[in-house]
């Protein structure tokens, strides 16, 4: 076994990850590395390996090679999706997935930290505190009005924010989110991106966008991804000068 | 999503505890009409009807165990017909027992259909099925053990949609082969029949189909309470969770082949007690009650009475089944046909099944009479039509799921 180099204190690290279907390489050893507390934007042309690289990271997909180190010890790669969300790294789809046929309410209440098991579900009660808890995630993704509500009756940026809801609830270390600003309106936008600056306070966020307004708001390190392997790393006006990063996406 | 209150009302408890009441009432009602009316008498029950009254309720708690799994968690089983038949084979066995030296060649051990094969002792799982007890833990235990097994590997693997669906028709067609087989020692094709009676009772007697008739009630009584209060725990909402959107659930954390799985044991087990009320109010188990065909019919009550809502199955097991009774008697070879209509017109036009039908006209005339009790312009109409719309929308998303479920 040889040594591996995994930097102190990262949440998040990724070393030489390669993922390929059918020869098709997804991902390309990528490497990436995630302090605690940090925003990250990922941004990068359709099939760049964006949401590959999130299944990789929450268990979905195993990779042919390489590491991925979650809280400086945990190697992800060992375990499935259940395991990995209850280690505290949470995931939002592209598509926003929320439980349709349950109230928002509802919805919050099985996103809340705790018990998981059958058994448990069974005979489970709802706590003051935990009632308490989840008013307060109401009051944070505005839907205190909408909360008996079902959630298939909510506009397509309240499920996206029900869904981040959702993931804030279940108090990861971690949030993946994949293009949360997909049909939202500006000022859901807007608002979307003070809420992540706000979350990031407390926990670490990697957040996968195409629309650069957004990516701008954020106010963060900027990561562009190209077939599968990382193209550029700094500030948003840093990666859009970069002549590599302006031949990816404008294709010239 | 606002729904009207009738809608909410059915969706209630509520409707949970008329039928209840109902089933109660029938219970008591419907052995005693037998027993006690005077034959003649306008009120009274035949024990012929008693009999087929008892094979519908048996039938019915089938259909709220396929409810529980197909309704709410979105597991489309077409082999429960499987745990229905193994429960009735573990009460056969016992029957078969019981008959002792009464039967045709009067060995005292031995059933029939192993004289005839010239068996000379008893297979060694047929052991204990003389004493009652042990057979109604195997009525739980073989279903209940079948369905584990069967779960584990498919939960596991992550099989769902059509291919559960085709594996589960496997199943249940793989067991009526071995079945049909004589030297499975289950009787072949006649199956286990001839019994003579149950804990001492003869089974040809009113008061012991009486009992049965009772138990069946009572069974379902309690079948539906179970599933009722595994519903509204937050398993419950689980469950509905695995249905809606499966990956959302297993990636906020809950281990969803686990939840799968328990709630296919409890469905499997509920189905074999269902058999086993049912095996001796008919008189017969054979390798025919594991034939697909009967696990696709259950389907089709749970579909017409209205999915995900447990007592619409009830209610669409006994409806399609009377009509069945009816339709064999009077136009024998029209029935499969009506039941192939039966089960294209409830997935176009009744989606919600006949209970959804029933929520919706009750609401449309709750409106219409408070659109002529209020004289105020044309607004009554706005928030009438609204959750009629928002559950056909509901029930359009549920449909598109399915069909998204049997794509993958």
């Amino acid at each position: 076994m040889q040594t591996k180099h995994i930097p102190q204190s990262s949440i998040l690290y990724l070393n030489g990850v390669s993922v390929s279907f059918d020869g098709f390489k997804a991902l390309n050893s990528l490497s990436l590395d995630l302090k605690p507390g940090e925003l990250r934007a990922i941004i990068g042309p359709n099939g760049a390996g964006k949401t590959t690289m999130m299944d990789v990271i929450t268990g979905k997909t195993r990779p042919d090679e390489g590491d991925v180190i979650f809280n400086n010890s945990i190697d992800l790669t060992q375990h499935d999706e259940a395991a990995i969300a209850n280690m505290g790294v949470g995931r939002k789809f592209q598509k926003p997935t929320v439980i349709e046929s349950l109230t928002v309410f509802e919805n919050l209440e099985l996103a809340l930290a705790g018990g998981r098991g059958v058994i448990a579900s069974l005979f489970h009660k709802l706590q003051t505190k935990q009632r308490e808890r989840i008013d307060e995630i109401l009051t944070l993704v505005d839907l205190t009005q909408r909360a008996n509500e079902q959630a298939g009756a909510l506009s397509h940026g309240q499920k996206q924010w029900l869904e981040i809801g959702m993931l804030l609830i279940q108090e990861p270390e971690l949030l993946l989110i994949d293009e949360p600003a997909a049909g939202m309106t500006d000022v859901e936008t807007e608002k979307t991106a003070e809420l992540f600056k706000e979350v990031s306070q407390k926990h670490s966020l990697v957040v996968v966008e195409h629309d650069m307004d957004f990516v701008r708001a954020l106010e963060c390190k900027v990561t562009v991804l190209h077939e599968g392997r990382v193209l550029a790393e700094g500030s948003l006006d840093q990666v859009q000068k970069n002549e590599q990063v302006i031949e990816v996406y404008l294709g010239r | 999503m606002k729904l009207g209150p009738v809608t909410q009302f059915l969706m209630n408890d509520r409707a949970g505890k008329y039928l209840l009441s109902i089933l109660l009432a029938v219970a008591v009602l419907v052995p005693l009409m037998n027993l006690t009316v005077p034959e003649g008498s306008a009120l009274h029950v035949s024990t012929y009807t008693l009999t087929l009254l008892g094979k519908y309720l048996c039938y019915a708690l089938l259909a709220l165990a396929v409810d529980l799994i197909w309704g709410y968690c979105g597991i489309l089983s077409l082999g429960h017909g499987a745990f229905f038949a193994l429960g009735g084979y573990a009460m056969g066995m016992y029957l078969m027992r019981q008959i002792g030296e009464r039967g045709v060649y009067g060995n005292p051990l031995l059933p029939d259909f192993m004289v005839f094969l010239n068996w000379q002792e008893l297979p060694w799982y047929w052991s204990g099925f003389n004493n009652f007890f042990f057979a109604m833990v195997m009525v739980a235990l073989v279903p209940g053990f079948l369905a584990f097994v069967f779960g584990w590997l498919a939960f596991r693997s992550r099989v769902t949609g059509v291919y559960l669906s085709i594996i589960t028709q496997a199943l249940t067609y793989a067991l009526m082969l071995a079945f049909f087989r004589n030297d499975m020692g289950f009787g072949g094709n006649n199956g286990l029949t001839d019994f003579k009676d149950l804990l001492g009772f003869n089974l040809q007697s009113d008061s012991t189909r009486a009992v049965l008739f009772f138990s069946s009630a009572v069974a379902l009584m309690l079948g539906y309470i179970l599933c009722r209060s595994i519903v509204l725990s937050k398993l419950g909402r689980i469950l509905i969770s695995v249905r809606d959107a499966e990956a959302r659930t297993r990636f906020l954390g809950y281990r969803v082949d686990k939840f799968k799985l328990f709630v296919f044991v409890v469905s499997s087990v509920l189905a074999g007690i269902a058999g086993a009320l049912y095996v001796p109010q008919v008189g017969i188990i054979n390798p025919g009650e594991f034939s697909p065909i009967n696990s696709i019919e259950i389907i089709i009550w749970v579909a017409v009475g209205g999915r995900g809502t447990l007592y619409g199955a009830i209610v669409g097991a006994v409806l399609v089944n009377y009509a069945k009774t009816y339709f064999t008697a009077a136009f024998p070879e029209l029935w499969l046909f009506f039941l192939g209509a039966l089960f294209v017109i409830s997935t176009l036009y009744l989606p919600r099944g006949v209970v959804g039908l029933a929520a919706d006209l009750l609401e449309k005339r709750r409106s219409l009479g408070a659109g002529g009790g209020a004289s105020v312009q044309a607004e009554p109409e706005t928030p009438v039509e609204s959750p009629q719309a928002a559950v056909a929308d509901d029930s359009k998303s549920s449909k598109e799921s399915e069909i998204e479920l049997s794509t993958n």
